[in-house]
């Protein structure tokens, strides 16, 4: 009987002892780490664009917080996801295709200048103020703030506005992961010796 | 000066060095081509600012170009003649891109600038001289480093304050093939040390240092007479290191003679150092004593393809072409080559740079820069095409061979597999692309390509990292606009409701007071009520219908109460009281008069502010109407211009001008019913 | 001028190659143990001589097989000659008068599982010839253990004929094989020293005919035995030949031995107890095991650290697998124990870049690794 309760003393001391190390470790070397919807919206491309369904990244990230499906940003495409999901502990997913796709290439608006008619439109529609311009004066877009999010190109009345892939300066530009070699010598091709042209 | 303990760094190679076939002849000059491509942005920084026109004739060393920035280099003429074309032209470059150019038809009479020919320019107690002047000189000359890279030499020189301890020549010139470092110091190593006399000047360095490969004894011997008949040996000193690729790396070079390292994350300036080509000091010499901008290079011209290799001194400018025809270039016989082999790539390769790290040019219309310091046409056999790369076994001879101990395999896996992350925990950013462990790789891997192209992403991935930030800061900001100017409008409205309020609240007030005063004496005093009427116009602006309808209610009770006195009146035997009712009546007819009284006074007032705002509306809506007549007219011009030029942006505007007609239907439509409603 | 301007080629640097091939470093390796196999040989007889082109045949079968089923090109892998090794390196590592099937089920159990479903060539976490090997040990424990051939001079000064080892390993009758194994076969040194010493005094095993009629004599002076000592000698030449080739680096082959012979000199001290450290570094399959099989740059640690690391941790695992683990050698199962760990080493043991104060070790941070060592790269260039 009273080995009994010497264990049963025992681990109760020792429970209390671990259970103030380890309260004392949470407090002593706690991380101070950002609210989780800001570290989500860090995650987010900040395109502002509205296609995940809500007015901008940062309600989507506050949407998420909340449980709301990961895979719904068409321009941060997969790579978002799987850092949300990496994130949050969770299985990334496929992107839902109901919300758009994933762009190939980054693009920016453009104003056709001698078009535009001065209406503001896209002033109101761009989503970070990206365009510059007064009423009935010629708008701009600042390109390098530009999101290419497309929400100015639909509400211009005159449709001045086109969106063009980001241009290849010798700043960006940058050299092509080589090609998979053995991958490319399939062996329905390999009597065809032009492989070796094309690899080179 | 003490003698030097060398040291030396990890890894490295030894390729064949192939160096002599380039040095049996002196430097030779090429004849002058009859045009020159003379790109602006030859140099790391901002491209140069044109300033000539078309058609200008210019002189050789004129100003073409003047730097844009800080970290910029101006542009010289390199020969005398004819602008025929500021225009977009391919650089020589990996990338194949395009880059704005300044076409020049030389005359052939290659006559310098008269400032320059007549040696108004020359000074010659330059080390006397402000180090400003000397550093706005180098600058106005467009120097920039012969090496490689093209850094703005006047830039690199800035340096004055920043306690330089020691000045690194670099003249070990490591990678196989290129001897022209070593043919200008053969030929010219005074120009070498004056140069290297006004880089110490500047720099404020105590010595200085030069490099070079023992596989260069003339020149070794050449610079050592130069320093002794100047007798400059105290403070420069020729260092012979081992012939190893690449010792000529600025980090590695600085490692051999000095021992120290340069942080991953600074400049040779941060420890100390600066480090400069030959060619460079030799360029600086030229622009310091004679005011000789950078229009010319000596480049080595060699590989088996040529039949003459050599080195050239050579117009900046000059399109390869003329070179390869200079040293006699011979195509292989691509047909005979397919039989034998036909893994080889029948295309010739031409190389502008060395094999280890330069790139192959996509055709030889293409000029030479600053910075070119070797045209290099190999045969397929001399430097056949690499093999298909097989998997990498981790054989580990990368590592051995990596110049800055990085794991070459693991940033290939990392590369391959997009873990950039990774890539740069395994410092990526450190590789100076030096080609030693794709030299060495048993399976042939391209493994710089996969360097470049991950440390491409990195770059791109913190460029669209930082876009996001800022869009993010950006989108908050206008949110916040948003917010106040909602919040704005808000206190407005309410602002205004409460003085509606207010002016309801006294309203009735006045009502109920008027309604006591009423009820209290029976006799009515119609001036009191017109008194009453007249503060209640003046409380609120009257509403002309409000008032209409108020009179008819008065009028319709008036004349139902005379019609109850007419019907007692008439009925003898009622007993309802008379009197009460005429009271009624008079009241009634009080209020009637008084509201009719009102009504005429609004009405006095109001109409003619009505046709003003009516005029005006009509004005703003007519010029409306115009603007978009005028609108689509231009419109329908350019939709005509495209459909005569069938241009792809037809749809596009044909729906704009839809757009605009119903626009302007919309405005005339507006202006009809305005019409109608004034008639 | 005659040059085709539409078509030069756009390669990327560099342009020259060392001409260093991964079919030739195989071969070069392959080549290097001709001095171990020809002990193997004058000592055992033809055994590992037939299990080697067996188990060649085998693995170019195999590798043939499943490479046109991954529809991968057959002659350019091929030619890496890199199952040719796994299966020399397997038949000398399998007993030689291990019966067939013995040799064909380990060979292509590593090209098929070990080496293919990873992914192929350089892919495969294990070595794959010490996973075929490890996979018969566990699996046929009487043939791996007793088919080991007897040195010559203890079967009357001759070894097994050419065509009595073909009747051993091809036989499919038992009693052939079990007649003539048992004139010819016995356990290694290792094993039978291991067995005598739990009643048996050092001195003692020393007069057993393993060890005592070895070519010198035995004495107690002795502390090499069976022709073993040899086989270890000429896998030791060529290994330090393909040292100085540039093959491998000194770390692994050297980090194993000293760490075999450490453990051994601290713990064999008493030769009563343990086995001596020169049965440890001398006989079964140590330098074929240090040279030949740690060395597979594929699945070992690829830091110069790494190496010196997981070389040791090899060494250290041969010692006590072999001193209180239930197998005759130890070389497999340390080598693929320590497979496991080499990414782990590796991640920890960078070197040190130039121009680093000290080596970035482990995994990147996780949120924002990309935050710091963003440099100015124009002034790294002249
Ligand atoms: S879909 Fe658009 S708004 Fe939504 S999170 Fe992605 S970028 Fe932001
Ligand atoms: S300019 Fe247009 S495309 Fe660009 S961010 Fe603004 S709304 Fe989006
Ligand atoms: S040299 Fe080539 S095969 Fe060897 S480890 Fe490096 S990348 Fe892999
Ligand atoms: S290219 Fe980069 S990784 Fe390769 S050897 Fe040179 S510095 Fe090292």
């Amino acid at each position: 009987m009273s080995s009994i309760l010497i264990a049963v003393v025992l681990l109760a001391t020792l429970a209390i002892i671990f259970g103030a190390i380890l309260g004392f470790a949470a407090v002593r070397f706690k991380v101070e780490g950002n609210p989780i919807v800001d570290q989500i919206d860090d995650l987010l491309p900040q395109t502002q664009c509205g296609q995940c369904s809500y007015p901008g990244c940062k309600p989507y990230a506050e949407a998420i917080a909340a449980g709301e499906k990961i895979n719904k940003c068409p321009p941060g495409g997969e790579s978002t996801i799987i850092a949300l999901a990496d994130l949050l502990g969770v299985e990334p997913e496929p992107l839902d295709a109901e919300h758009g796709a994933e762009k190939d290439v980054p693009m920016v608006a453009i104003i056709r200048e001698d078009e535009c008619i001065g209406c503001t439109k896209c002033i109101q529609a761009c989503p970070i103020d990206a365009i510059m311009g007064a009423a009935k004066q010629m708008h701009t877009v600042i390109t390098d703030e530009c999101t290419g999010c497309d929400l100015c190109v639909e509400p211009c009345p005159v449709d001045c506005i086109d969106m063009v892939p980001i241009e290849t300066t010798l700043q960006n530009w940058h050299w092509d992961k080589p090609k998979n070699l053995i991958e490319m010598i399939n062996i329905a091709d390999t009597a065809d010796q032009n492989v070796y042209k094309e690899v080179h | 000066m003490q003698p030097i303990s060398l040291h030396t760094f990890e890894g490295g190679i030894h390729p064949p060095e192939n160096k002599h076939q380039s040095t049996q002849t002196p430097i030779a000059s090429l004849p002058i081509p009859p045009q020159l491509i003379v790109p602006v942005g030859q140099h790391i920084g901002a491209p140069a600012e044109v300033i000539i026109k078309v058609g200008d004739k210019v002189a050789k060393g004129q100003l073409i170009a003047k730097p844009k920035g800080f970290i910029s280099a101006a542009v010289h003429a390199p020969t005398s003649g004819t602008i025929t074309a500021i225009e977009l032209r391919e650089l020589p470059h990996s990338s194949r891109l395009e880059g704005l150019c300044v076409i020049i038809d030389s005359d052939g009479e290659d006559r310098w600038l008269d400032e320059i020919a007549n040696g108004s320019h020359n000074i010659e107690n330059y080390l006397e001289t402000e180090n400003t002047w000397l550093i706005q000189r180098i600058r106005d000359c467009g120097i920039t480093g012969l090496g490689g890279a093209g850094f703005p030499t006047s830039v690199k020189m800035s340096v004055e304050n920043r306690g330089i301890e020691t000045l690194v020549i670099n003249a070990a010139e490591c990678e196989p093939y290129i001897t022209a470092d070593d043919s200008l110091m053969r030929e010219r190593a005074l120009d070498v040390i004056y140069g290297i006399q006004i880089m110490l000047k500047l720099t404020a360095a105590k010595d200085c240092l030069i490099g070079i490969e023992d596989n260069k004894p003339e020149a070794i011997s050449a610079l050592k007479a130069a320093l002794k008949s100047i007798h400059a040996e105290q403070r420069i000193a020729v260092v012979t290191i081992p012939t190893k690729y690449p010792s000529g790396g600025e980090r590695q070079l600085i490692k051999i003679l000095t021992g120290k390292e340069v942080p991953s994350d600074g400049i040779p300036a941060d420890i100390g150092i600066v480090c400069q080509n030959v060619g460079t000091c030799a360029a600086v010499y030229q622009a310091i004593a004679f005011g000789k901008p950078l229009v010319s290079r000596i480049t080595t011209i060699t590989g088996e393809s040529i039949n003459n290799p050599q080195n050239v001194e050579v117009l900046i400018g000059t399109p390869i072409k003329h070179l390869l025809e200079f040293a006699g270039f011979k195509q292989e016989k691509s047909l005979f080559q397919k039989l034998i082999n036909s893994k080889v790539p029948a295309k010739p390769r031409i190389i502008m740079g060395g094999p280890m790290m330069g790139f192959t040019l996509s055709s030889d219309e293409l000029p030479i820069l600053k910075s070119s310091n070797c045209i290099l046409a190999p045969s397929q056999k001399e430097l056949p095409a690499n093999d298909v790369a097989s998997a990498c076994i981790r054989c580990g001879l990368c590592t051995e061979a990596c110049p800055v101990e990085l794991l070459p395999q693991q940033l290939y896996w990392f590369s391959k597999a997009g873990e950039f992350d990774k890539a740069e925990q395994h410092n990526i950013a450190d590789c100076i692309e030096c080609g030693a462990c794709s030299y060495v790789c048993p399976s042939q891997i391209p493994l710089v390509q996969y360097y470049r192209y991950a440390k491409g992403e990195i770059k791109e991935e913190r460029v669209a990292q930082e876009k996001s930030n800022r869009s993010k800061i950006r989108y908050e900001a206008r949110q916040d606009r948003l917010d106040r100017e909602a919040a704005e409008k808000e206190a407005k409205r309410q602002a205004r409701a409460a003085a509606a309020e207010k002016a309801q609240a006294a309203k009735k007030a006045q009502a109920a007071k008027a309604a006591l005063a009423e009820a209290s004496s029976s006799v009515i005093d119609s001036s009191k009520v017109d008194g009453t009427a007249v503060e209640v116009k003046q409380a609120e602006p009257v509403n002309l219908e409000d008032l209409q309808q108020k009179l008819d209610a008065a009028q319709a009770g008036l004349k139902k109460s005379m019609d109850k006195i007419a019907e007692i009146k008439a009925d003898e035997s009622s007993t309802q009281d008379l009197a009460v009712f005429e009271k009624a009546v008079a009241n009634r007819r009080d209020k009637v008069k008084a509201l009719a009284l009102q009504l005429a006074e609004a009405k006095k007032s109001a109409p003619p502010a009505q046709q003003d705002m009516s005029a005006d509306g009509r004005a703003s809506l007519e010029k409306k109407i115009r603007a978009q007549q005028d609108r689509l007219a231009k419109t329908q011009e350019r939709v005509d211009l495209a459909k005569e030029q069938g241009l792809e942006s037809l749809p596009a505007l044909q729906k704009g001008l839809d757009k605009q007609m119903q626009k302007l239907k919309e405005l005339k439509d507006e202006l009809a019913q305005f019409e109608q409603a004034a008639l | 001028m005659a040059i085709n301007s539409a078509g030069f080629v756009n390669i990327t640097s560099p342009h020259a190659h060392g001409g260093n091939t991964t079919s030739r470093i195989m071969m070069t390796v392959i080549l290097a143990t001709i001095p171990g196999v020809a002990a193997l040989t004058y000592f055992f007889g033809w055994g590992t001589l037939i299990n080697i082109v067996l188990a060649s045949v085998t693995a170019l079968s195999c590798e043939a097989l499943i490479l046109k089923m991954r529809k991968r090109p057959v002659g350019f892998i091929l030619k890496d000659n890199s199952a040719l090794l796994t299966a020399v390196l397997l038949g000398i590592a399998l007993p030689p008068l291990a019966p067939w099937w013995v040799t064909v089920v380990a060979v292509s159990f590593s090209m098929v599982f070990a080496k293919h479903l990873y992914g192929g060539l350089g892919n495969n976490p294990f070595n794959p010839a010490m996973v075929g090997y490890a996979l018969v040990l566990i699996s046929f424990p009487v043939q791996m253990t007793t088919t080991w051939a007897v040195p010559f001079f203890l079967s009357d000064g001759q070894t097994i004929s050419f065509s009595d080892s073909l009747n051993v390993i091809f036989s499919n009758s038992a009693a052939v094989a079990t007649t003539l194994s048992d004139a010819y076969s016995g356990a290694t040194p290792l094993d039978t020293y291991k067995h005598l010493a739990s009643n048996q005094t050092a001195l003692e095993i020393m007069q057993q005919p393993l060890f005592a009629n070895d070519t010198q004599g035995g004495s107690a002076s002795n502390w090499f035995a069976g022709g073993w000592e040899f086989v270890n000698i000429a896998f030791l030449i060529g290994g330090l030949a393909l040292l100085a080739l540039r093959i491998f680096t000194w770390h692994i082959p050297l980090s194993l031995l000293a760490a075999l012979g450490t453990c051994s000199l601290v713990f064999g001290w008493d030769a009563d107890m343990y086995v001596p450290w020169s049965l440890h570094i001398f006989t079964g399959a140590t330098m074929m095991g240090a040279f030949f099989i740690a060395t597979d740059p594929v699945s070992a640690s690829t830091t110069p650290l790494g190496k010196i690391i997981y070389g040791a941790g090899i060494g250290i695992l041969i010692f006590v697998i072999r001193t209180w683990g239930a197998y005759p050698d130890a070389v497999a199962f340390a080598v693929l124990l320590m497979n496991f760990a080499a990414p782990f080493i590796d991640t920890y043991t960078q070197p040190r870049t130039y121009g680093h104060v000290k080596a970035k070790r482990g995994m990147p941070a996780k949120p924002d690794a990309n935050k710091d060592a963003d440099k100015n790269v124009d002034h790294k260039e002249g």
